[in-house]
């Protein structure tokens, strides 16, 4: 349990805003600052942050969907941070990400039969047309959908039927590893119920190491060891959970605990003890 | 205390006719003047649909089998069009869910603020544009005369769903529908969101109908709340006594699927399917009821 699987020194990101001029060196604006992270092999660390806090672009960056600025990444003891895409490519198979929108993150025009075994079918792992049904069926029955929906469009699912499908994809390859950017924000609360137990129960049958990403602390407490707190791309706290949520030490970790509307009566919860800073009034959509 | 809204056995089906889905079966409620009231229930439990028919805004294809919706004692259903047009707007206002879609992205804040002023008090421009920098200011915007000049793409999310609670304020409305009006928002700007809409209700004296699925926002600003699953209304009162003591069984299971901060994750229980299953089944039940006619 305490080997580390994925490790994070100083990384960094950055990207060029739109220049005033043409001619003029484009300024840089840093959106992920020397983050250290330590993911132990079998554990779930949740990554926490507004919208704008950089949580996104670090878990593209863990998956290398984005080259670091400065710093590295150690996956499984290898730097990855400046691997390129041929060096990489044997390791991607052992990385997968599940991304927040089913909706667009599955092709509409592909059954779920093919687009579960297309990650097999890149890496040369699929043995003809009844393997690929087989492979498919079984990816189906570990989180929890009929086998028949191999035929199934997308369009045929509910939301929460089409998150499954996503996790289904990212398992095909039997990863090491997986990002997870917000996979239930959009969803019911009971679907999200659903889906947060279905990888309580996929982490301890398959012994998953995963970065989840969200929005809501709530959620967090659900599925992960640790967190990691994000404000304006730095950590700002970061350790188990029972410690973050029981005695927070960052002001703001104990702000977004506190904003959490929990489903008891609080009077004086909307008094204006802490006043409307309108803080981000220039920002511009997010 | 006097209803602002009434809301009796209204039936709402949407599609074409002999296969239309019923999503509104003999909904009733009440909202009191002041009064806020959470309606409650996940996605297809019609809850929205309730908040559109009041509003008069039901998609093309809705048809209204029954029932009545009274506002201030008069039945809007009964109402000549052009009658309840002037209602809107002006005695009822929508706060709208998706802050980036509700607002046009083409006409300046200021302009969009002031037309409502215009068309329903008969404000003059100038008039109407220092009345909406007087919203603005209400709805906690720094140099509001400045942010009238702006496109709505040069404002942040928060920032444009405060414009729209300032528009829902603008003139003086007796009922607010909030249709999910935080659901995009992250949890410190929805704080700020909630104390303003509470602000506002009480310096406007609104009452205010608040659909959400999510418990935690009822339990901190809705003094009443209503839980509706597949069209009807499985149970309503206090806030307080129906999260303490939920009665139907939905609700305890709805309450158990919520996860929260403040506890470790182990009682979290997913609604169970089985419940579901029957409260839908029951519903079709007394839709073939209600097709039998009165026997």
């Amino acid at each position: 349990m305490s080997e580390i699987l994925l490790r994070t020194g100083h990384l960094s990101f950055a990207y060029p805003e739109r220049s005033s001029s043409l001619f003029r060196r484009p300024v840089m604006r840093d959106v992920v600052k020397r983050v250290d992270l330590a993911v132990p092999r079998g554990s779930v660390l949740g990554l926490v942050g507004e919208s704008g806090s950089g949580k996104t672009t670090l878990g593209r960056l863990l998956v290398r969907l984005l080259r670091p600025t400065s710093g590295g990444i150690q996956f499984d003891g290898i730097e990855i941070g400046r691997l390129g895409e041929a060096e990489l490519r044997p390791l991607r198979a052992r990385i997968q990400m599940i991304f927040q929108d089913p909706q667009s993150s599955l092709n509409p025009r592909l059954r779920l039969g093919v687009t579960l075994t297309r990650p097999l079918q890149v890496y040369g792992r699929l043995k003809g047309r009844q393997d690929q049904r087989n492979r498919a069926a079984a990816l189906l029955d570990l989180v929890g959908l009929p086998k028949g929906f191999v035929d199934r469009y997308p369009h045929e699912l509910s939301g929460g039927q089409r998150q499954r499908a996503g996790i289904a994809r990212a398992l095909a390859l039997e990863p090491d590893f997986i990002v997870a950017d917000e996979i239930v924000s959009g969803l019911d609360v009971s679907t999200q119920a659903h889906i947060l137990l279905l990888l309580r129960e996929l982490r301890a049958r398959l012994g998953l190491t995963m970065v989840f990403i969200s929005h809501d602390l709530s959620v967090v407490r659900v599925l992960c060891d640790d967190v990691a707190i994000l404000q304006h791309g730095e950590v700002v706290e970061y350790g188990p959970v029972a410690r973050i949520f029981n005695s927070p030490q960052h002001p703001y970790t104990r702000q977004l605990l506190s904003a959490i509307p929990l489903p008891d009566v609080e009077p004086g919860w909307l008094d204006d003890a802490n006043p409307i800073v309108p803080s981000h009034q220039q920002g511009s959509a997010a | 205390m006097t209803a602002v809204l009434a809301v009796h056995d209204l039936h709402v089906a949407i599609g074409p006719r002999g296969s239309a889905a019923n999503v509104l079966r003999g909904a009733s409620l009440e909202v009191q003047a002041g009064e806020v009231r959470g309606l409650v229930g996940e996605s297809g439990a019609g809850k929205s649909m309730l908040g559109r028919a009041v509003l008069g805004l039901l998609p093309a294809n809705a048809v209204i089998g029954g029932g009545t919706i009274q506002f201030e004692g008069r039945d809007l259903l009964a109402m000549p069009e052009p009658e309840r047009r002037s209602l809107l707007g002006r005695r009822i206002a929508l706060i709208p869910q998706d802050p980036m879609t509700s607002l046009n992205p083409v006409r300046r804040v200021g302009a969009q603020i002031s037309i409502v002023l215009r068309h329903h008090l008969a404000l003059s421009k100038r008039d109407a544009l220092e009345r909406a920098a007087e919203l603005l200011a209400e709805v906690a915007i720094r140099e509001p005369r400045r942010v009238l000049e702006l496109y709505p793409h040069e404002i942040s999310g928060g920032m444009r769903q405060r414009v729209l609670i300032a528009m829902a304020f603008a003139c003086d409305p007796s009922l607010v529908i909030a249709d999910e009006p935080t659901t995009a928002l992250d949890v410190t700007v929805q704080r700020q969101v909630l104390q303003l809409v509470e602000r506002l209700r009480q310096r406007h004296g609104a009452a205010i109908l608040f659909v959400t699925h999510d418990l935690g926002v009822v339990a901190k600003i809705c003094r009443t709340m209503t839980v509706l699953h597949a069209g009807r209304v499985l149970e309503e009162g206090e806030t307080a006594d129906v999260l303490a003591k939920p009665r139907h069984p939905y609700t305890r299971a709805l309450l158990a699927a919520t996860p929260r901060a403040d506890r470790p994750a182990e009682a979290l229980r997913p609604v169970p399917p089985a419940l579901i299953e029957s409260l839908w089944s029951e519903a079709h039940r007394l839709d073939r009821l209600a097709m039998a006619g009165p026997a």
